[in-house]
């Protein structure tokens, strides 16, 4: 596991400062820097990055806890709904017209987050089961999408529609440190969280019934990993909307370096969807698209959807 | 000592009482649906009776913090899963999760299991690539692993062939002769007659008969309780059930 950890660790370190440089405005790192370079550099990119590693991080994390919970390769954190309840939440803080004063729009997000949360564990119940789970949050997610697409067609102004669809396209443009100093203590607690969770998943890797007689405690897992996947997720929701897919493939990168065991891929996974973020984010900056730039989460979802279609393909295979 | 004392679990098992000894091979027979899984499972602490209780060594099962109770019964479910494609040594590792102990103990708790089990060989062949009796052995030496003073296999015989049962009722034999306490559900008389110390006949959640194989598994008993008529052939220790 240290292997691929120490890798990743390297590359983040040298592809975050070269991402720094890069965007409407290319910074020369040989030339002494000026007070508008600076400027950029500490009050626009370095924020915007270190968000984009946050993201990532937290998705990529949340992704191989998922996988590891449900046993299943093609898993995504959006699954248990938190995402789209955060999404709910963000929504209605723009339909109430209350989004654009201060805190308000990531409170709401967070507020949804814990909502789906509290939901998803109130539905499951005692037991813990993975199925009925897996479909609680499903019907979570389908509900949440169902109130914000009634928002959208109820809001009260164009342009409040029009920030709300915008907004949900998931982005990392224009943010500030204030958005890195809510979503860094959410994604790094969510993180820490999940991989406290490793060693139930590791037992899990057996099925429900060898997994408890290995001492493992079924509700605990499951309480760890709404609030490790509620966190992260919830918190990168708050600050960049939804950005789909990053869960799904970094874990399918990670697991070939791995020894297969759930809680040794936690943490790289981590570190591969905080690199995947950032180059993202760099080449929505750099590509040249008329009316401004390619949105984060577009972007992801066009690279995601194919490797979605690859991994069927393969399983396909392997069915026959 | 694993005992169980009047269980009843609603459908399943009306008051079954029983004292299982360790250093035998126990095996549980009985019809379908009489309820030999949901004893397993009472007597591995994953079901909860209604009534009833099982205890180990005197404590109750239920009172036990499940890591410690992990500790000393092994189990292996009936159809065993592998989520992940992990190598048979990470597979065998997953045996030591309840104990928490040092990386050095556990390697060598590992060890002792693979080598049990004749797999060295296999340490990093990953758990797709084995056939049906090595995945077998694998799955076993993931219980080894976590040196149980107890284990409960739910057919761990099923889908095998005679060759690899044999070999498996080997190993198992060899567990219980270093002091383990051996309890399989098994679906073939035969091999209850012939390899097990003990066997326990469950009929629709009751005990129909407990005792040494030649008396628990007698003619009368296989005529009242699977309601066939068939005779043993053969000497003890290699019987065969002519129908």
């Amino acid at each position: 596991m240290t292997r691929p950890i120490t890798l990743l660790l390297a590359a983040l370190a040298l592809v975050l400062p070269l991402s720094l440089l890069a965007g409407r405005v290319w910074i020369d790192p040989t030339a002494p820097l000026g007070p508008e370079a600076s400027l950029i550099l500490a009050e626009l990119r370095l924020p915007r990055a270190l968000l984009a590693v946050l993201l990532g991080a937290g998705l990529g994390a949340s992704g191989a806890a998922m996988q590891g919970y449900l046993r299943n390769p093609l898993a995504d954190p959006g699954l248990f709904g938190i995402a789209p309840g955060a999404a709910l939440g963000a929504v209605l803080s723009f339909w109430t017209g209350w989004a654009s004063t201060g805190w308000a729009l990531p409170a709401f997000a967070l507020i949804g987050a814990a909502g789906a949360m509290f939901l998803l564990t109130l539905i499951a119940g005692r037991q813990g089961g993975v199925v009925l789970f897996t479909l609680a949050g499903m019907m979570i997610a389908s509900l949440a999408g169902a109130l914000m697409s009634l928002a959208i067609s109820l809001s009260p102004t164009p342009f409040a529609m029009s920030e709300i669809v915008t907004w949900l396209m998931g982005a990392l443009t224009d943010r500030s440190w204030r958005e890195v100093w809510i979503a860094a203590p959410l994604t790094l607690a969510g993180i820490a969280v999940l991989q406290m969770a490793g060693r139930g998943l590791d037992a899990l890797t057996l099925g429900e019934a060898a997994a408890r007689s290995l001492g493992l405690d079924p509700r605990r897992l499951q309480l760890l990993l709404v609030l490790g996947v509620g966190l992260t997720v919830g918190g990168g929701v708050a600050v960049a909307g939804i950005v789909g897919f990053v869960g799904l493939m970094v874990p399918h990168f990670v697991r070939p370096f791995t020894d297969g065991r759930p809680s040794r891929l936690i943490l790289p996974s981590a570190l591969a969807g905080a690199l995947l973020v950032l180059v993202a984010d760099c080449l929505c900056r750099i590509l040249p698209l008329a009316g401004g730039e390619l949105r984060l989460g577009i972007a992801l979802s066009l690279l995601g959807a194919p490797f979605f279609l690859h991994l069927l393909l393969r399983l396909r295979r392997e069915l026959v | 000592m694993l005992a169980a004392e009047a269980l009843v679990l609603p459908g399943r098992l009306r008051g079954v009482s029983l004292n299982l000894r360790a250093g035998e091979v126990t095996a549980i027979c009985g019809p379908n649906g009489a309820g030999k899984s949901s004893l397993l499972s009472c007597l591995a602490g994953l079901l909860a009776p209604t009534s009833g209780a099982v205890t180990l060594d005197d404590a109750p099962l239920a009172a036990m913090h499940p890591e410690a109770r992990a500790r000393a019964l092994g189990y292996l479910p009936q159809t065993p899963e592998v989520a992940w494609d992990v190598s048979v040594e990470t597979l065998a590792s997953l045996g030591r999760l309840p104990w928490r102990t040092s990386a050095a103990e556990d390697a060598a708790a590992i060890n002792a299991a693979l080598e049990a089990l004749d797999l060295p060989t296999f340490a990093h062949r990953p758990v797709s690539q084995l056939s049906g009796g090595e995945r077998a052995r694998a799955l076993l030496a993931r219980v080894l692993a976590g040196t149980p003073r107890w284990l409960l296999a739910d057919e761990p015989l099923a889908n095998l062939d005679l060759a690899h049962q044999l070999t498996l009722l080997g190993h198992l034999r060899a567990c219980a002769e270093q002091g383990m306490g051996v309890v399989l559900v098994l679906h073939d008389l035969a091999l209850a007659m012939n390899h097990a110390d003990r066997v326990v006949v469950l009929d629709h959640g009751t005990l129909a008969a407990d005792g040494p194989p030649e008396l628990a598994l007698a003619e009368p008993v296989l005529e009242q309780v699977w309601g066939v008529h068939a005779r043993w052939l053969g000497e003890p220790g290699g019987r065969a059930l002519a129908v």
